[in-house]
């Protein structure tokens, strides 16, 4: 099978299209950005792009992203290697303390603003409510969201 | 047309702006603030100065476009509260401001200059504002008030609004020095960290919460292929345990199980797979055993042999009890004038981190090296050299990257011991990574408890006494339990002054995974207490509960009932600012039934002045070293877990040497290679190690200043450290950094320095005086504001505010992180969080069924720190990271009463009593 991560076309053998696809990005590829933490698609912590859709993948084995447009946060920054404005927003903000859930927050907030590019306060909360943070208690996550929204316009 | 985001004096502007727009233009006719004035719109006239990220910039010629992601400040933002910054008032007195047309941008120069150099020379001042030209006056008068100002204000330390302009990095906020490397995925967790040929390992966990191991068959599992080692309890037998006085506990059970959870067999296999396959096929015969589940259980009496542990002194469970009594609570009583009792309930809580407990172990010519997710390195060492048998120096542990602890990776843990055997027995690097169940197995989180506690009022409305009983449910084992049977009671003699003033705690075994420490230790519960009885005590006596509060707080600089020593006190100055926030003089009591507000405080220490080991050693050491490159290496034991302690000491650091924080670098929690610090618990790390840095830069300050005052013949008095340069009052001597460091190397040799923090000796010298004995305490005030929805019991918070004294802020947005997380997760406590137990039984370890408040549960947030300056923290700083959950949960249960007048007893909030009562009442 095919199939597109971070801009790169991978051909999987078929043997690993069972593999659990957190397993095959943090075992196989290294991608280690996308984290284990619940295990039960309750925290977001795993949340990577699959077609510009936040999707959380611990329940998810390889074959379900066959032919995907898949992004994780290693292919999130600019091709220059400067962090994407939202990645910088985040900085900015204070919206990262032990980081741990700081991929997947980044990568839902990213699927957010490719289809709302003004999201309200409100609408920001809702679209990150699948994705746990235990540090910050959020306020600063929605603020640089909001910020970087101007980027998407 | 673009649409931007622009911060002017701290509000957000949402605006459509031209993309070629100058900021003047976008300030004046956008925003609508005309202080800042356009003279000449080609940047030579200094009347549209405005300080961008602290720096005078002419905005007549600042593309608005480049502005944003930047703070901007206006002369709107300089007068505060509808007072003049000190600098116009001189202004004024001074006669500075004729036509007036001038005046803002020269005080903006002014303001972003005394920030950079806050102790001018009459011809820097000029130097600085030869930008702003004025027509009228001929400057003499604009110098003299801006000097006059800078004079007084050196003078004068108490104004805590100039704090900030002494400091070139303490108290600018600042972003984490690792936070791009978080954002970009690269930051390598525990489970990150790839070690070659590491076999995993997997544990299997009781199913019984109480009984004996008859017989343990491993004869199946051992048959499976890629399985390399199975352990059991006899293969590591030692006990162990944070505190010494409670090693009550072993890595894998020996003879008997003590909760649902507890491991009773490890595994390493080729892969995770097998290894849990292998666990299957392990088959372990039980006798069960008596249960204990509840708090009640485990204080009846019971025979010798079936007690949870046989070290229990008493006839029953008890694992420890504390009682201190001051004055008299029966006198107290009878001399109150009204009195108040209540029962409180309290559900276990668990921590929640997001990143699970990681780690892997590996063995080589320098003996064994643990990279693992903790809070505690050094506790860590120390434990795997007890229970393994091994020296100390053959033992190396490095934290990496931690997703948070909030006290659940602050004890040494089963799986890491485990983990390092099994590398020595196969002669592999073994890793593992507990599930998000076996987190919750694991536990170590806030103990369920019952309170019950009377507070007694004068006729003038003092608290006159507080009596409290409590009683803790500890779970299987000791972990931190001994300290937070004391810390619930004693951490109740402040922010009120009471002069009778006691406590009994008892905390029990019960066959439940084992109870800890939890961000706020032992504090919590009992404050909630306190803080509802308050509110109920105000509510009878028909008074403000915030003009209770103002009567009854200890002042600064005094000693409570129990002899803490009090230095600063911000409380004061909290309540006031969470008062003026929620617009609580007006609102409260005047919204509709349903709606309600609520206040409470709360206290915490800034780190135990007494070390949980007795011995002589600092209880934080700090490094230093400097050569060629001129960078400064940070090397210090403090375990940065997501609360930004490594970019704390950077700051500090470079703030003592006059460098830019790129030329300090950390390196943190390496038991090898950095001195040692206790760790991160009891919100310790800002003041303890903190004050090392601050030490070891200072020594490092010295040294450099010494062999340049021998170098150049010149007094030592007279040198200064500021920017990167190293110059003489005359400026005579003016170095750079780097050619000072190369004077100094040449003199001392290497420069390589140290500092470090012990507690001063505090306390009384009764039994049990050393408990929460703190050299500093922190405090805070929280309104929150509910909707209690009539038709379901619903309650839902819709504001919070609040504020809190961390003494002095050397990263204000570090703070503002701590102080949020703090709040929210009190929220969690209040509303949503419980540990449900059936039988022994977890019934919700996931994140699905315990609820944590997610974004759109929780509110808007409103935050202040408040800066009391305390006289021994470094820079002035104290603790934040834990304090400020304390008022946050009563003052949402207050709210909750002054909305539909039921007082909240148990949590988390129940809906259901909420309705009952409801129904009841109408």
């Amino acid at each position: 099978m095919q199939t597109t991560i971070n801009k790169k076309v991978y051909n999987i053998p078929d043997e690993l299209k069972d593999v659990r696809l957190t397993d095959y990005l943090r075992e196989y590829l290294d991608l280690t950005g996308v984290k284990n933490a619940c295990e039960m698609r309750a925290c977001g912590a795993c949340a990577i792009l699959v077609n510009d859709k936040s999707m959380r993948i611990c329940h998810a084995t390889v074959k379900d992203v066959e032919n995907c447009d898949v992004l994780t946060i290693e292919g999130m920054e600019n091709e220059d290697g400067t962090l994407h404005p939202l990645q910088q927003a985040f900085v900015d903000y204070g919206a990262v303390q032990c980081g741990f859930c700081t991929p997947g927050m980044v990568l839902t907030a990213h699927a957010l603003l490719l289809s709302n590019n003004s999201p309200t306060r409100e609408q920001i909360r809702k679209a990150l409510q699948s994705n746990l943070c235990r540090c910050t208690g959020y306020q600063q996550i929605v603020d640089a969201i909001e910020a970087a929204s101007v980027y998407y316009k | 047309m673009k649409q931007i985001i622009l911060t002017v004096n701290d509000v957000n502007y949402e605006l459509l702006v031209e993309e070629h727009e100058m900021l003047s233009y976008t300030i004046r006719n956008r925003i609508g603030l005309t202080g800042t004035k356009v003279g000449c719109e080609q940047g030579s006239c200094g009347a549209c100065t405005v300080l961008i990220d602290d720096v005078p910039a002419l905005s007549c010629i600042t593309p608005v476009m480049k502005c944003v992601h930047t703070q901007i400040l206006t002369i709107e933002s300089i007068a505060k509260d509808g007072k003049l910054h000190k600098l116009q008032e001189m202004f004024v007195q001074k006669g500075a401001i004729q036509c007036g047309y001038c005046t803002p941008g020269m005080v903006m120069s002014a303001v972003g200059f005394l920030k950079i150099n806050p102790q001018p020379s009459e011809d820097e001042i000029k130097e600085a504002i030869s930008g702003n030209l004025c027509r009228c006056t001929g400057y003499k008068k604009i110098i003299s008030a801006i000097s006059e100002y800078a004079a007084e204000s050196a003078s004068d330390k108490s104004v805590i609004a100039d704090e900030n302009d002494k400091y070139l990095s303490v108290g600018k906020p600042r972003p984490y020095i690792e936070a791009e490397k978080k954002v970009k995925g690269e930051a390598d967790y525990a489970d990150d960290i790839k070690i070659k040929n590491a076999l995993f390992c997997k544990f299997l966990r009781s199913t019984h919460a109480h009984a004996e191991i008859v017989n343990i068959d491993l004869s199946d599992a051992l048959k499976l292929k890629g399985v390399r080692k199975i352990i059991t309890g006899k293969d590591l037998p030692i006990s162990f345990g944070v505190l010494p006085i409670s090693q009550d506990e072993t890595s894998i059970a020996v003879n008997k199980v003590r909760y649902i959870g507890e491991i009773v067999a490890a595994v390493a296999a080729d892969t995770e797979d097998i290894a849990s396959a292998a666990c299957n096929l392990i088959k372990v015969e039980y006798s069960p055993l008596k249960t204990f589940f509840s708090i009640k259980d485990s204080l009846a009496d019971i025979e010798e042999k079936e007690k949870i542990h046989s070290h229990c002194r008493y006839n029953n469970n008890v694992h420890k009890k504390a009682e201190l009594r001051f004055g008299d609570q029966k006198e107290g009583i009878n001399n109150s004038s009204i009195s108040h009792k209540l029962n409180f309930t309290f559900e276990g809580i668990n921590h929640g981190f997001t990143e699970p407990h990681a780690a892997t172990a590996y063995w080589d010519e320098n003996g064994l090296t643990i990279i693992t997710a903790t809070q505690v390195p050094h506790y860590l060492h120390r434990f795997l050299a007890k229970v393994l048998e091994l020296p100390m120096n053959r033992i190396r542990v490095i934290k990496p990257y931690v997703g948070g602890g909030f006290g659940g990776k602050s004890d040494p843990f089963p799986h890491e011991i485990i983990i390092s055997q099994l590398s020595k027995l196969t002669g592999k690097p073994v890793r593992t990574r507990l599930t998000r169940e076996e987190v919750f197995l694991n536990n170590h989180g806030r103990h369920p408890s019952e309170i019950t506690m009377e507070v007694g009022l004068s006729k003038e409305g003092k608290v006159n006494v507080i009596d409290a009983d409590i009683l803790l449910d500890g779970g299987a084992y000791g972990s931190f339990g001994v300290v937070t049977t004391y810390y619930s009671g004693v951490l109740l003699q402040a922010p009120y002054k009471i002069d009778n003033f006691g406590f009994r705690t008892r905390r029990v075994y019960t066959n439940k995974p084992q109870c800890g420490a939890m961000r706020g230790h032992g504090a919590v519960n009992p404050r909630f207490a306190m803080e509802s009885l308050l509110d109920e005590l105000a509510h009878r006596t028909n008074t403000d509960p915030c003009e209770l509060r103002f009567k009854n707080f200890l002042p600064s600089d005094t000693l409570t009932v129990g002899q803490f020593r009090i230095t600063s006190n911000g409380v004061v100055e909290s309540m006031n600012a969470v008062m003026e926030k929620s617009e609580w003089k007006k609102r409260h009591g005047k919204l509709p039934y349903g709606k309600g507000l609520g206040v409470a405080c709360g206290v915490y220490i800034s780190g135990s002045a007494l070390p949980i080991h007795w011995n002589e050693y600092p209880q934080s050491v700090v490094h230093l070293k400097v050569d060629l490159d001129g960078r400064v290496l940070i090397t210090s034991g403090a375990s940065d877990i997501g609360q930004g302690s490594d970019t704390m000491l950077a700051i500090i650091v470079a703030e003592v040497l006059g460098l830019s924080i790129d030329n300090v670098f950390v390196v943190a929690a390496d038991t090898l290679l950095t001195p040692i610090d206790l760790g991160s618990y009891s919100s310790r790390v800002t003041f303890m190690a903190g004050n090392a840095a601050k030490m070891a830069a200072e020594n490092l300050k010295k040294s450099i200043l010494d062999s340049v005052s021998l170098n150049e013949n010149i007094p030592v008095e007279e040198l200064n450290i500021s920017k990167e340069r190293i110059f003489s009052n005359d400026k005579t001597v003016d170095l750079n950094w780097k050619e000072a460091v190369e004077i100094a190397t040449k003199k001392v040799g290497a420069l390589t320095v140290s500092g470090n923090y012990n507690s001063p000796k505090l306390g009384g010298d009764f039994k049990g005086a050393g408990a929460g004995l703190s050299p500093s305490y922190s405090f805070g005030s929280c309104i929150a504001e509910v909707d209690v929805d009539t038709d379901t019991g619903e309650v839902n918070v819709l504001n919070i505010w609040g504020a809190h004294d961390c003494g002095k802020a050397i990263n204000p947005l570090a703070v503002e992180g701590q102080l949020e997380g703090s709040w929210h997760m009190g929220l969690g406590q209040a509303v949503s969080e419980r540990m449900k137990f059936y039988n022994g039984l977890l019934l919700n370890p996931n994140f699905l069924d315990y609820k944590i408040p997610t974004s759109v549960d929780t509110p808007p947030i409103d935050t202040t720190i408040i800066e009391s300056i305390d006289p021994e923290g470094p820079f002035g700083a104290k603790e934040c990271g834990e304090g400020a959950i304390h008022p946050v949960i009563p003052a949402i249960a207050n709210a909750v009463f002054n909305a539909v007048g039921y007082r909240i007893t148990s949590l988390p909030i129940n809906p259901e009593e909420i309705l009952n009562h409801i129904k009841q009442k109408y």
